[in-house]
Formats: C-alpha cells, sequence, structure tokens
C-alpha cells in the first residue's frame, strides 16, 4: 500500500514536472503539437477513405510508413552502442547516460507501433494479433515474430527505466540483480529486433532485392550509426539546456564506434552493388533503378546519390578524431550520419524493393501529402513522449527530482 | 401395328438412348459413336443440299465455281484441295473421308482429324477448344466448325477489352 | 525499512481479480466475438454465414446467398493455361470481374494478362499489362495471363501474422475477409503480383453484383483487406468451372482435379510441355502454362 502511494506520488511528481518549463519547452510542445494535430486530422481523413489517400498502390504496396517503421527499429536498437560500453565494459563515462539510450529507445518504439497502426488497412482489429484472444502465425510468420520481440524489448527498457529512475526518485540505488539481467538481456534483445526486422524482409523469395544475406548484418550497422546521431544531437542540448554534465569523452567515444558502424554499413552496401553489378543477372534491375533509373523512372537517383555522399561524408568525419572533437564538424557528421541512413533505409530500401514489380511494372511511388502530415504527426508524437520523458529524468538523475523520503542522493 | 415392328421399335429406341447416355463425357471409344455436341453451325437455309444437290448431276472437275456459292473463298490448302475433297460428291448431305467413307456433318471431326491428328486426339480429351460443363461431370463438346471456318480456317483478329488502368496517386 | 512487502493474502487476492477478469474478458471475445473463419465449427458457420447473408442482402437490396460448400475428397484443383492459344483478349478478365464482385471503381482485376516478346520468351522484365491495339493478337507478341497460383508452397500464407490465409483442402488458397488486418505481408511475399489490396472502399454496380456468393469466395468485400483469385470457389466445388474457363473464346484455359488421372489437367502434364513461373522460388504453383500446338 505504500509502495501504491509511493508509486502514485511519483507520477504526480513527474506530471507536475512535466507541466513546467520554460519559454523554449513550451514553444517546442506547441510546435509538436501542431503537428500532431494535423497528423491526426490527416489520419481521419485516412480512416474515412482508406490508403488510397497514400501513394501505395498494388504495385508498391509498403511505401513511407513502414520505412520509417523499418529505420526506426533501428533506432530502438542503437541503445545497444551505449548498454554495451556502460554495462559490460563498465566504462564511466557513458555508464551516466546510458539511461538516455534507453529512452530513446522507448520514444522510438513508440513510433514503430504507431507507424504499423496507421499503415494497416484495419487498424480495429489489430487485437487479431494478440496470442489468446486472436491468432498469432507463431512461428511461421515472421511478422509474428516482430511483434512479440518488439513489445518484449519495450517491455525491458521500459521497466528497467522506471526502475531505475523511481528508486532514484525515492533517493536509493536500483537492484543490481534485478537490473543488470535486464539490461545485459536487452543487448541481444537490441541485436533481435533489428534482425526479425531485417527477416521479414529477407525472408521473401519474391523480392530479389531484400532476398540477401547480408540484409541483416547491414540493417544492424546502419542502426548502430543513425541511432547515436540522434542521442549525440540530443546529449548536447542536454548539456546546453540543463544542468545535467556529460563528458566530452562519452560523446567522442559514441561517434568513434559510429564510425566503425558507418564503415561496416558502408561495405556491406558496397557488397551488394558488386554482387549485383557484376554478376549482372535480371536482379540487378532494382539496383539499377536506385542508382541509375530505369526506362526514364529516375526519381529516387538523386536521393541515392546524395545518400551515399553524406554516408561518406560522415564516415570520414568521426574516423578522424580531431573532426569529431570538433562540435561544428561533429554535429555535421550526425546529421550527415541520420539523413543519409533515413533515406538509405527509407527509400532505399523500401521502393526499389518493388521497382520494378514481380510482374515487370515500373510504378514510381511517392509519398502522398496525407503520408507526409500523418507521419509528420507520428514523429511529433515520439519526440513528446521522449521529451517527456527527458524532463522527467534528467532531475532524477540531477537529484533535482525527489520523493521526501529520499535518503541520500542516489547515483544512477 | 404388328408385335414384331413395336418390340423392334421400342429395341431401336433404348439402344439410342442407351448409346446417347455412354458417350457424355468420355471420349468415344469406338471410332462410330458420336459425341454430343451442338447443331453444326450451317448458314441459314443451306442444309440440306440434298434439296438443290439432289436431282443434280455431279461435276468433278476442280475448279472455280461461278454460279454459286461464289460467297465461300476456300483459304484452306486450296492449291491442292477443293470443294469435293471433303464434301461427298454423291451426297451433298455427307462429308467423306479419304478412304470414301461417308462421314454426317455431326461428326465433322471424323473429316478434320485426318490431317489434323493432334488436335482431334487433343479435342477428344477436352484440351483443345472450348468446352462448358462440369469439370468432374457431363461436358459438352464443340464442333470443329463452331469455331474454326473450315472454309476459312485462320481466326480473325478480336478486339480487345480494355487495358487496366495503371496506378494514380490520388489526385492524379 | 520502507515496508514494501504486502501480505502473501493481499498479493494472491489482487492477482486473482486481475486474472479473472482477464480470463472474462477473453472468453467473451474468443466464445461470441468473431472468430477466425478457419477455426469457427462447421455448426455455428452457418449461424455466421446467414449473418452475413442478411447484411449482404440488406446492403445491396437483393438476396445474396452466401454459399458454405466444403471441399471435396479426393479433390486438388488446378488450372492450365494454353499459351499458344491466348490471344490476349482479356474476355477472362472481364468475366472474372463480373462472377466475383470485383470493385469497379478503384478498379480491381484479379487477372492481369502480359504482353510479352515472342523472341524473348516468358520475361517479366519486358512485360506489359496494358497493351491496347486495334485487334489481338499482335505481331511478334504472346500472351500470358496470371492471376493466383494457388501454390502449394504458397509465400502469401506462411507470412500472414494473423492466418488469415491459408490453403484449403483442396488446395484453394483462401482469405478471411472478416478476419484480414490489412497489413499486406502477403502481397510483398507473392511473387505473382496476384494479390490486390482494397486501398479505397469496393464499389459494384448494384446490378451488377453477382448474388451467387460463397464465404471464402467472391462475397462482397470492404476497405482495407487484401482479395485475390479463389479458383471460383463459388463454381467449382459444385462442379462447374470456374468463369475465367468458360469465358475464353478460344478455348485456352484448362481445369480440372490433378488427383483425377482422366482429368484434362492430367492430359495436359502428360501429353503437352508444361512450365510455371518463377519455378525457382519453390512455390510450386497449381497454375501449369502449356505450348498446345
Amino acid at each position: 500500500m505504500s509502495t501504491l502511494r509511493g508509486v502514485v506520488n511519483f507520477l504526480r511528481a513527474a506530471a507536475r514536472t512535466v507541466a513546467h518549463g520554460n519559454r523554449l519547452y513550451w514553444a517546442w510542445l506547441a510546435l509538436l503539437l501542431v503537428f500532431m494535430t494535423s497528423g491526426v486530422a490527416a489520419y481521419a481523413e485516412q480512416m474515412s477513405s482508406g490508403l488510397i489517400l497514400t501513394g501505395m498502390r498494388d504495385q508498391v504496396s509498403w511505401g513511407f510508413y513502414i520505412g520509417n517503421f523499418t529505420f526506426l527499429v533501428g533506432v530502438a536498437a542503437a541503445a545497444v552502442v551505449l548498454v554495451v560500453p556502460a554495462y559490460v565494459y563498465d566504462w564511466g563515462p557513458i555508464r551516466e547516460i546510458v539511461i538516455f539510450g534507453e529512452l530513446l529507445a522507448i520514444s522510438a518504439l513508440v513510433m514503430c507501433s504507431m507507424f504499423v497502426l496507421i499503415d494497416i488497412g484495419r487498424p480495429d482489429r489489430v487485437w487479431h494479433l494478440i496470442p489468446g484472444i486472436g491468432h498469432l502465425n507463431f512461428p511461421r510468420s515472421i511478422l509474428a515474430w516482430d511483434v512479440l520481440v518488439l513489445n518484449c524489448y519495450f517491455a525491458v527498457n521500459f521497466i528497467v527505466v522506471t526502475h531505475i529512475l523511481y528508486r532514484a526518485y525515492t533517493g536509493r540505488h536500483y537492484v543490481k540483480r534485478f537490473v543488470v539481467p535486464l539490461v545485459l538481456l536487452s543487448i541481444p534483445m537490441a541485436v533481435g529486433i533489428h534482425t526479425v526486422t531485417a527477416f521479414l524482409y529477407n525472408g521473401l523469395a519474391a523480392r530479389p532485392y531484400w532476398n540477401s544475406s547480408i540484409l541483416a548484418p547491414q540493417f544492424l550497422a546502419s542502426a548502430f550509426c543513425s541511432g547515436p546521431a540522434i542521442l549525440l544531437i540530443v546529449l548536447q542540448l542536454l548539456r546546453r539546456l540543463t544542468r545535467f554534465e556529460i563528458q566530452d569523452q562519452a560523446i567522442w567515444k559514441i561517434a568513434e564506434l559510429m564510425a566503425y558502424a558507418m564503415f561496416l554499413n558502408l561495405f556491406l552496401h558496397g557488397a551488394e552493388v558488386f554482387k549485383e553489378y557484376y554478376s549482372n543477372t535480371q536482379h540487378l534491375l532494382f539496383t539499377r533503378y536506385w542508382w541509375e533509373g530505369l526506362n526514364g523512372h529516375d526519381r529516387l537517383v538523386p536521393y541515392a546519390w546524395t545518400a551515399l555522399g553524406l554516408n561518406l561524408s560522415a564516415f570520414v568525419l568521426f574516423i578522424w578524431p580531431a573532426a569529431r572533437r570538433n562540435a561544428v564538424l561533429l554535429n555535421v557528421g550526425c546529421i550527415a550520419t541520420y539523413a543519409g541512413c533515413y533515406i538509405e533505409k527509407g527509400m532505399g530500401l523500401i521502393i526499389p524493393g518493388f521497382t520494378p514489380d514481380t510482374l515487370g511494372e515500373i510504378y514510381e511511388y511517392v509519398p502522398t501529402s496525407t503520408e507526409l502530415r500523418v507521419a509528420a504527426g507520428v514523429f511529433a508524437t515520439g519526440f513528446l513522449v521522449f521529451t517527456f520523458l527527458l524532463k522527467i529524468a534528467v532531475p532524477i538523475t540531477l537529484g533535482e527530482l525527489a520523493s521526501e523520503t529520499r535518503r541520500e542522493r542516489a547515483p544512477v | 401395328m404388328s408385335r414384331r415392328f413395336a418390340l423392334s421399335l421400342a429395341v431401336v429406341t433404348m439402344g439410342l438412348l442407351a448409346s446417347s447416355t455412354t458417350t457424355l463425357s468420355q471420349a468415344p471409344e469406338k471410332p462410330g459413336a458420336r459425341l454430343e455436341t451442338p447443331p453444326p453451325p450451317f448458314s441459314e437455309g443451306i442444309f440440306p443440299c440434298s434439296v438443290c444437290h439432289g436431282e443434280m448431276p455431279p461435276n468433278r472437275v476442280r475448279r472455280q465455281l461461278t454460279d454459286m456459292h461464289t460467297d465461300i473463298v476456300l483459304k484452306h490448302d486450296e492449291q491442292h484441295r477443293w470443294c469435293l475433297d471433303c464434301h461427298d460428291a454423291d451426297n451433298r448431305d455427307f462429308l467423306h473421308l479419304a478412304n470414301g467413307d461417308r462421314v454426317p456433318f455431326e461428326e465433322s471431326y471424323r473429316v478434320c482429324g485426318q490431317c489434323h491428328g493432334e488436335k482431334y486426339r487433343d479435342w477428344q480429351a477436352g484440351v483443345h477448344g472450348r468446352r462448358t460443363g462440369e469439370w468432374n461431370g457431363h461436358k459438352s463438346y464443340l464442333l470443329c466448325p463452331h469455331c474454326h471456318n473450315p472454309h476459312q480456317p485462320r481466326f480473325k483478329a478480336l478486339a480487345p477489352k480494355p487495358a487496366p488502368k495503371p496506378p494514380m496517386r490520388p489526385g492524379h | 525499512m520502507e515496508n514494501r512487502t504486502k501480505t502473501p493474502a493481499a498479493v494472491s487476492r489482487r492477482q486473482f481479480a486481475s486474472c479473472t477478469a482477464a480470463a472474462a474478458a477473453g472468453f467473451l471475445m474468443t466464445a461470441c466475438g468473431p472468430q477466425r473463419l478457419y477455426e469457427v465449427p462447421r455448426a455455428r458457420l452457418r449461424t455466421v454465414i446467414d449473418e452475413m447473408e442478411r447484411e449482404y442482402s440488406a446492403k445491396y437490396g437483393k438476396h445474396v446467398t452466401v454459399g458454405d460448400t466444403p471441399p471435396m475428397e479426393g479433390v486438388l484443383f488446378a488450372q492450365a493455361l494454353d499459351i499458344s492459344r491466348c490471344v490476349g483478349c482479356r474476355r477472362c478478365v472481364y468475366a472474372c470481374v463480373a462472377e466475383n464482385n470485383q470493385s469497379r471503381d478503384p478498379q480491381i482485376h484479379w487477372i492481369r494478362v502480359l504482353s510479352m516478346d515472342k523472341e524473348r520468351g516468358v520475361d517479366f522484365t519486358d512485360a506489359d499489362a496494358y497493351y491496347n491495339p486495334e485487334t489481338v493478337p499482335e505481331e511478334g507478341r504472346f500472351y500470358v495471363p496470371v492471376a493466383c497460383q494457388h501454390c502449394r508452397n504458397a509465400p502469401c500464407t506462411k507470412v500472414c501474422p494473423t492466418g488469415a490465409t491459408w490453403i484449403e483442402p483442396d488446395g484453394i488458397v483462401v482469405i478471411d475477409y472478416d478476419w484480414c488486418i490489412g497489413c499486406r505481408c502477403c502481397m510483398a511475399a507473392c511473387p505473382y503480383g496476384a494479390r490486390h489490396f482494397n486501398w479505397g472502399e469496393p464499389s459494384v454496380p448494384v446490378e451488377e453484383i453477382n448474388t451467387s456468393t460463397h464465404y471464402l469466395g467472391n462475397r462482397p468485400r470492404k476497405k482495407g483487406v487484401v482479395e485475390k483469385c479463389t479458383f471460383c470457389i463459388q463454381r467449382v466445388r459444385n462442379g462447374r468451372y470456374p468463369a475465367c474457363v468458360e469465358a475464353c473464346p478460344v478455348g485456352a484455359r484448362k481445369f480440372g482435379n490433378l488427383l483425377d488421372p482422366e482429368s484434362e489437367i492430367r492430359y495436359i502434364i502428360e501429353h503437352k510441355r508444361v512450365l510455371i513461373l518463377k519455378e525457382e522460388l519453390n512455390t510450386m504453383p497449381k497454375f501449369f502454362y502449356f505450348y498446345g500446338t
């Protein structure tokens, strides 16, 4: 009973924290709310008229929504880039900030679930996926696996974070025996969620562009550079906007790890490109559509080369220690990484997989304004969740937000 | 009528009924058994041919017809064949095979089958040409002339039905 | 030390209450709520289907029947198509549209006729579904109609997360339109572009509705679900040929029971050279293309 009261107090305190902020905070929330409202309105239209309001058709049956979903699963998996140095190597500088990786994972997973929900034709039937009351086609369907592992990974992160924060709020250290195994579990789980998402594409023999063994490693590589890119920017913002101290070493180490991940990403892409161009079978058509265009259909070509340029620049910036220690170049690198990975994992993965389609037809998919508005609404929701989580977590970890029963300042 | 006559009539009728029901869905096992088909696609009023040809002496000289049947332009191995190679000279209500056997128009497939043996075999199995009916039961055959004009067998080109609408983004 | 322990009785009471509530909800939803048509016992199926008939009849103002003919024993359906005969007239496409209540706007065609280059043979990179000449067949082109191949090793049924699509005992791959969540994973998995999605609300003119339907076949669909060729399940389970087979003016389409040695399909496999599309994908289709000549 006292625990219940404790939890209620914690939630009340969290709500109070979230409801107070400076002008910048409210301006940010207002901006997010604008996008969320526009998203809800666009989604209402989509619910009413159907997915025909999107640019997807039978020939390209997945598009912007699923592209974003795939990218965001990668971002969620990227928490592992912090967890491994923090818990496996017990490296102090990152140990202090690992919780932000977990918070990012939670926010990203919220967005993932939303993107799936808005993409399916009958969201009112999503309960059909719940084992027991619906029917989950496990283990044959990889999508069924994805539903399970994403929810489990979300649960693990959510439980760990709320436990740590609640304990810190009440002035105690988290229970090591409880947290550490879960956190260590989250490492293979992070690899697992993105591998399963990759297998979703990889297992489709009908789509030769995806039916390649390197898809899973390549997904992980691009995840491990794009997720931390956002995190680095957020960490620098936290430094600027709060009293939270983040050691430079932590930031530089993350940037260094990103460089290695980007190398692997580029290498695996290069391997794919070699195989397609050298073997020169009909499967080359999909790769050519992306890099060169086919029969005058070349809408994606500028994006392909831009993404490559961004990724290469990011790699160079991060592999060079002096560059990643320069604040400007570091942030340029982060933005370049994020944009480059976003393009090649969103458009660069989904659309060429469907173009040309199974019967040789080329339909150039372009997202409609409905899709853009709904997606912006989902991103805004994710950012809102992340903002709220940070608004609660930072004061707690700084010891500024604590319950009356707090005994001593507890390190996180 | 006499009892013997009535009895023979009854036997013949029953035999006819029996033979017609047994040739329903399988290919004929005996060359003489007839398959169930719709009637031959004669032009209006052209049959029976004996109405005109009954009294006319046959002219077996190979030539271009000028008095009648000028609407028929033969484009079916016309370098080597002409009318009387299929139509029986002595009885125009029948066709004939290469060995001289008379064949009624309801069995014209036997005539076509002489040269187009493979098609004939496929047609008997139901693999050549249209069939309607039941995949596990009664099926009907069409005669060769129902689809192929025996004088100009090559199919005429058809106008295709409309192409599917290509996928378009909303508002386009 | 903060008293965090609850008395064992209190814990079990709370747990018991929540478990019971969850179980009751689950029971209500499974016992009374919608179930996959795959799992509905035959006794209850008729009730479910009667409800469908009432709904459709009310919607279209005509008496719509929804059949529930079960699969026949010893039957495995297959179709064959003579690509030396097909002239690309598309009469099969529109016969199918009429028979199976496909949406006219947005347009859905379950059959797609591809025109291909004679010199390159069956090659999808050269396929054109939008040919529109004055007459067919066109010089140098041949025609390959493609619809659901009713694969024995169907990739679509493997990937469906809710089990809304499955292979019936008589070999027809069917979809439960009331269970499908519209995730379109099956469409990504199908190598033949055979599955079609209701992107918008389907519309069929009332006067053109085919009122003889089957619960797994041509009953009217709603937006947000996937649909495809069902070998005209409403016809073939009652002994009739599919609409496309009957419509073909040149007799290029053949249909029958693979398990019957006397069937047209078996004759074709024995005497003609058949080919299947994308055989390297090991889907084992039951749609055989052959050269009759």
